[in-house]
């Protein structure tokens, strides 16, 4: 097996503050990867550097085998890599069909076409409904994301990111200020997504991430500390002092 | 109800000179009807890319001057002359895109003005092609299919073609599937790369379709004036411009045509009573600003809307446009 997203010495720092210290993390394929770590440990920070929001300092960052250290955000997206958002970021004044419509068309060619109406574009029409239909949102279908609730909103970043077939799928704590009920849905979802994509998670709730989890990398003040397979890193008294708390 | 409306529209237009029946009003309708082609070609920027710009006036200035130039000192048709005025436009605009989309939201502003002047600064200056501030006059209107331009009726109709060409070339562009990319870029800049989109290559062709559109109503502007100046090029055009988009409603297709009426219709009747219509044009907009945020034509649907509402009861979970639930906001706090 190949290393899907491989990351080398990566570091970033914003003026004095060093966020990401010379880290190195291995995903193969299918796998599925959790990052824990407490606040401010540069999860995010990491998730933004791999998906070219930010450009890294120094290190490199290889994913499905190309360098794309240097590369734009977009080029990125279109080698097959997914994100959603911590925060939730959507087209909130549009409706959900047209927000996973533009997911599925900034992976077609169709994205340049300058005429025609995107409103009325069937095929995409079809297929965003499918995805939506697929984490249960069908008869949303045409509500504006600003009418929905917060759980909605991210099975929406979901079914976008799914919309758009990826290879890689960075979840940034797609659980988080979820209902009991609502994380239940969310968890039902992701143990669904086919183990052809490699996903790269960011997740607090701990019951649900060591259950999904094949592998775990504990990061602290910016540094790997530990990485392993789930029993390993649980088991480990590191991971007990820095991020269990006790 | 807005295919009726369109249709209305478009009769009133067609009908306008036969109804008005005198000249100064048949102009008066030309003038509006160009003015609308800048606001409509500045609010692709404002309002559909969110790119505040304030320097359009300098693309009326490029392609109006490359046009009369190029017909008093080479002796060039009208089409040809026009056909290069719009291609000097679509290079300088290119041009500009790559300098002040370096930037976004105040700085680009501050870019597109400083852009704007240094046009404004050529124009003023550069005495031996512009004729600095005594302008190129003496021009002439062109005579498609032998039609005489120079008669008022005639012309307003030419306009009239010109403007309905370019509204509904918009109308089609910010509907097509790169339209809804372009839209994308002003809601979640961001996320629209991380889904793929080139936001700036999509924003770049967004600032060239603006100016060379611009350029298409510095064309009419010279052909109406017959006469190009400075003045023309000027700050305060730019401001005016972005004015009757922001009064109309920006993003929207009707809006900047409205707000273009506005102005024009404040400029040449109200300054025919008060000698301070700018002042009054500034409270007109303060007002609009204050009581109809999000523009004229956006105020007045909302106020149609809640007397529907009133005679209609909407069921509860009915789809409707809302600012006020934001759930996220509470959640995300905690």
């Amino acid at each position: 097996m190949s290393a899907v997203v491989d990351i080398a010495e990566l570091s970033k720092s914003f003026g004095g503050l060093q966020v990401t210290r010379s880290v190195n993390l291995r995903v193969e394929q299918g796998e599925r990867h959790l990052l824990i770590g407490p606040n401010g440990a540069g999860k995010t920070t990491l998730f933004n550097l791999i998906a070219g929001d930010l450009p890294a300092s120094s290190g490199s960052i290889h994913l499905l085998g190309r360098e794309v250290t240097r590369m734009p955000t977009a080029a990125r997206a279109q080698l097959g890599l997914a994100r959603t958002y911590q925060i939730v970021t959507l087209f909130g004044r549009d409706t959900l069909l047209h927000n996973v419509k533009l997911g599925l068309l900034a992976r077609s060619n169709q994205r340049w076409r300058q005429w025609g109406s995107f409103d009325a574009d069937q095929d995409l029409s079809a297929r965003a409904l499918k995805a939506l239909d697929s984490v249960g949102l069908g008869d949303k279908a045409q509500w504006p994301v600003e009418r929905t609730s917060y759980g909605e909103k991210r099975r929406l970043e979901i079914a976008m990111a799914l919309a758009q077939d990826p290879k890689v799928l960075l979840l940034d704590e797609p659980l988080a200020g979820l209902s009991a009920e609502e994380r239940e849905t969310v968890t039902q979802l992701l143990r669904k997504i086919d183990r052809s994509i490699t996903i790269l998670m960011i997740e607090h709730d701990m019951e649900v991430a060591l259950a999904f989890a094949d592998r775990i990398t504990l990061l602290h003040y910016g540094q790997v500390i530990l990485g392993g397979t789930r029993q390993e890193v649980v088991a480990d008294p590191r991971t007990r002092e820095i991020y269990l708390g006790h | 109800m807005k295919r009726a409306l369109l249709a209305v529209f478009i009769a009133v237009l067609l009908m306008l000179p036969l109804a008005t029946g005198g000249v100064y009003y048949t102009n008066l309708a030309s003038q509006i009807l160009i003015a609308a082609l800048f606001s409509l070609s500045l609010n692709l920027m404002v309002g559909f890319a969110g790119l505040t710009s304030l320097g359009h006036a300098g693309y009326l200035g490029l392609s109006a001057y490359a046009s009369a130039w190029l017909m008093t000192n080479l002796g060039w048709g009208h089409l040809e002359s026009a056909a290069a005025a719009l291609g000097i436009t679509a290079v300088a605009a290119g041009l500009f895109g790559l300098i002040a989309l370096r930037a976004a939201s105040i700085s680009f502003l501050m870019i597109t003005l400083a852009l704007g002047q240094i046009l404004w600064g050529l124009a003023y200056r550069w005495t031996g092609v512009t004729g600095g501030d005594n302008g190129i006059s003496s021009l002439t209107r062109p005579h498609p299919f032998g039609i005489d331009l120079g008669n008022p009726v005639n012309f307003y109709y030419f306009a009239l073609v010109v403007f309905l060409a370019v509204w509904g070339s918009i109308a089609m562009w910010v509907r097509s599937p790169f339209g809804a990319s372009i839209r994308g870029t002003r809601d979640q800049p961001r996320r629209m790369a991380a889904l793929g989109f080139d936001v700036w290559v999509i924003r770049w062709i967004t600032f060239v379709v603006s100016g060379v559109l611009g350029g298409v109503g510095g064309l009419m502007y010279v052909y109406y004036h017959q006469f190009i100046s400075p003045h023309s090029l000027s700050l305060a055009n730019s401001a005016e411009m972005l004015l009757m988009v922001i009064a109309g409603g920006a993003g929207t297709l009707s809006g900047p045509v409205v707000g273009a009426a506005l102005v024009l219709l404040l400029k040449n009747v109200a300054s025919a009573y008060v000698d301070r219509w700018v002042m009054l044009l500034g409270a007109v907009f303060i007002l609009i600003v204050m009581f109809l945020p999000g523009g004229i034509v956006a105020g007045v649907a909302r106020l149609g809307g809640m007397r529907r509402k009133a005679s209609v009861p909407v069921p509860a979970a009915a789809p409707v446009n809302k600012t006020d639930l934001r759930p996220e906001v509470a959640k995300e706090a905690s």
